[in-house]
């Protein structure tokens, strides 16, 4: 038992990111704020993220990563001895993994307008001295990149090797491939797409409506009031129907009862599936802000990378990085046929890109378990020097 | 031992731009890239294909020939190889015509089922022709559309392909033979849309 103890503590020190540090960096004042998308000017802009791995001092085996729509910098190791979890890419990021940090300086970033560090609709408002809410300006997928971009700058990162990401993530990294052609070598894109499908907006629409339809809301001025978290909650429910494929459901929770009501109580019922979704729910509310979770959906769904562009083809024209994109056979919130579309045309448009559609059960959320095929063909991608133009 | 890949290899212009269904491990396209400067890329429908094509660093596709060629835009490569994989899809005819849409030439390789050996295990042994050549049982294989070199030319004029070059190949290596149809255990051949007007086959 002792020596069990003793080699767990030693892989837990060696095979894996053990403590990890959140890091916050001012990177404008209200003095000098940088504009956005939509022209409004923001200040100031906070950005928190965390780092793995060491630096070279030429700094030439930086890999960012972008997390999802519900994520944050907390991409691996922990933050506390007693944490229950890691963090939310923990399989993917450490020694010897498909991000080996014996190799790369892995950093993640919270992305602007969410509400883990970074600057977003819960932040104090400079002109008010109250917290932004709906007041705070719309933001896009490419602001969130440019705010990347303004940290890796003050890091002193000259190029990146790698940018990668999931979902939203990956949305990112289709971003930063386009924006900062010189500035990518590889471009990992997990489960995502040029823009998102109807289906996709129709389900962000419903989580919105959830939120705004609670009288805790109050237009998005909730900031130190009772929260609405009844309509976070069922947003959240919805959300993780969309992550789930019809399959994984029925695996996991099948028909079975987590409680019978005595006859007359039928509606008293509880299904398994019911619980999973109300713990999810409520799991939610205590780490993730309904404003943000307003301004997160809708910049995904106005996201469209070959808007402004010329089309997709000839935004895609402008990548000068390696491009490796993976979709999952479950995944019906980003289907297998749109990372097609974004391949093909990468195709057409010359450009290195390699693609495979991963067999999984799990649905939109396979990125975050497939880890052991994802590592072979990650690693695999990352090590090699390209041999196509 | 030399392999069809020399011959494909010799076949390819340097510089050219190269799309190889049934890619396999990239093998192909590997020495294509080192050999002849080609920019290639590889499709397949095997994970494990994928995977060893990234690790050489070529760019591959997962993708199902069966399905055809609709998102490659006309002429978008000088060659497009399929080597070992005709008797395999389910409308060859179809993925011919595609293969020639897309690329300004094809090239094609397949087993000869009219070579001697198969049509003695047939005609006087009396099963389906099991060897070294044809390494699968009938009832547990790939290939569901064997041809011979008389059938393949019969589909060529049938269909108005122009077959521009042609090798006849025994365990690898070219052979010359006024029988190729008995004799060449694989045959690799260019084809183009269309004849010159005057060396029309």
């Amino acid at each position: 038992m002792r020596e069990g103890l003793y080699s767990s503590a030693m892989s837990r020190r060696e095979d894996t990111v053990n403590i990890v540090k959140p890091q916050r960096m001012r990177l404008a004042e209200a003095s000098d704020a940088p504009a956005l998308d939509n022209g409004t000017r923001l200040g100031p802009i906070d950005v928190q993220f965390e780092t793995y791995g060491q630096p070279t001092p030429q700094r030439d085996n930086v890999i960012l990563l972008c997390h999802a729509f519900s994520g944050d910098a907390h991409a691996a190791g922990y933050h506390a001895d007693d944490d229950r979890y890691p963090g939310w890419w923990h399989e993917m990021v450490g020694p010897g993994k498909a991000f080996d940090t014996d190799r790369f300086f892995v950093v993640c970033t919270n992305v602007l307008g969410g509400c883990q560090g970074t600057t977003g609709p819960g932040s104090i408002d400079p002109a008010t001295g109250l917290p932004y809410g709906m007041s705070f300006p719309f933001v896009t997928i490419a602001d969130m990149v440019r705010v990347q971009r303004m940290l890796l700058d003050r890091l002193d990162v000259p190029k990146l090797c790698a940018v990668a990401g999931g979902s939203m993530g990956g949305m990112q990294v289709l971003e930063w491939a386009v924006r900062y052609p010189e500035f990518v070598e590889r471009a990992i894109v997990f489960a995502s797409a040029a823009r998102l499908t109807a289906q996709g907006i129709a389900f962000n629409a419903v989580g919105r409506n959830a939120i705004m339809s609670d009288p805790n809301w109050r237009d998005g001025a909730y900031y130190g009031r009772s929260q609405p978290t009844d309509g976070l909650a069922i947003a959240r429910m919805i959300g993780h129907i969309t992550y789930l494929s019809a399959e994984s459901m029925g695996t996991k929770f099948g028909r079975r009862l987590r409680r019978r009501a005595p006859a007359g109580m039928e509606l008293d019922d509880r299904f398994e599936v019911e619980s999973y979704l109300e713990y999810q729910g409520q799991k939610f509310v205590d780490r993730f802000d309904a404003n943000t979770y307003i301004y997160l959906t809708k910049a995904m769904d106005r996201f469209d990378l070959g808007a402004g562009r010329g089309g997709l083809e000839s935004a895609l024209e402008r990548i000068k990085s390696s491009v490796l994109i993976l979709a999952y056979s479950s995944d019906w919130l980003f289907p297998t046929v749109q990372s097609k579309e974004l391949v093909y045309a990468l195709a057409r448009a010359r450009k290195d890109v390699s693609f495979t559609e991963i067999a999984s059960s799990y649905g939109h959320d396979a990125f975050f378990l497939e880890s052991s095929v994802q590592t072979e063909l990650v690693a695999a991608f990352l090590a090699t020097q390209r041999k196509t133009a | 031992m030399r392999t069809v890949f020399d011959q494909i290899v010799a076949m390819i212009a340097p510089g050219s731009s190269v799309l190889d269904l049934g890619c396999d491990d990239c093998s192909l396209l590997e020495r294509l890239v080192d050999e002849r400067g080609v920019i290639g890329r590889g499709v397949d429908i095997s994970e494990r294909s994928i995977q060893a094509c990234i690790k050489k660093g070529i760019g591959v596709f997962q993708g199902d020939l069966d399905e055809g060629l609709k998102d490659y835009a006309s002429g978008s490569y000088d060659f497009v190889i399929l080597s070992r994989t005709l008797q395999q899809v389910h409308d060859p005819v179809a993925l011919l015509s595609e293969m020639l849409r897309v690329g300004k030439a094809a090239i094609v390789n397949f087993p000869n089922f009219g070579y001697v050996a198969n049509r003695l295990q047939l005609a006087l042994g009396g099963t389906m022709p099991e060897n070294r050549h044809l390494p699968y049982s009938w009832y547990n294989t790939p290939n569901i559309h064997f041809c011979t070199l008389r059938d393949f030319h019969r589909l060529c004029r049938r269909h108005d392909f122009w077959i521009e070059r042609e090798l006849y190949l025994r365990n690898g290596r070219t052979i010359h033979t006024v029988l190729p149809n008995l004799f060449a255990t694989e045959v690799c051949c260019t084809l183009r849309t269309r004849a010159p007007r005057r060396n029309r086959v």
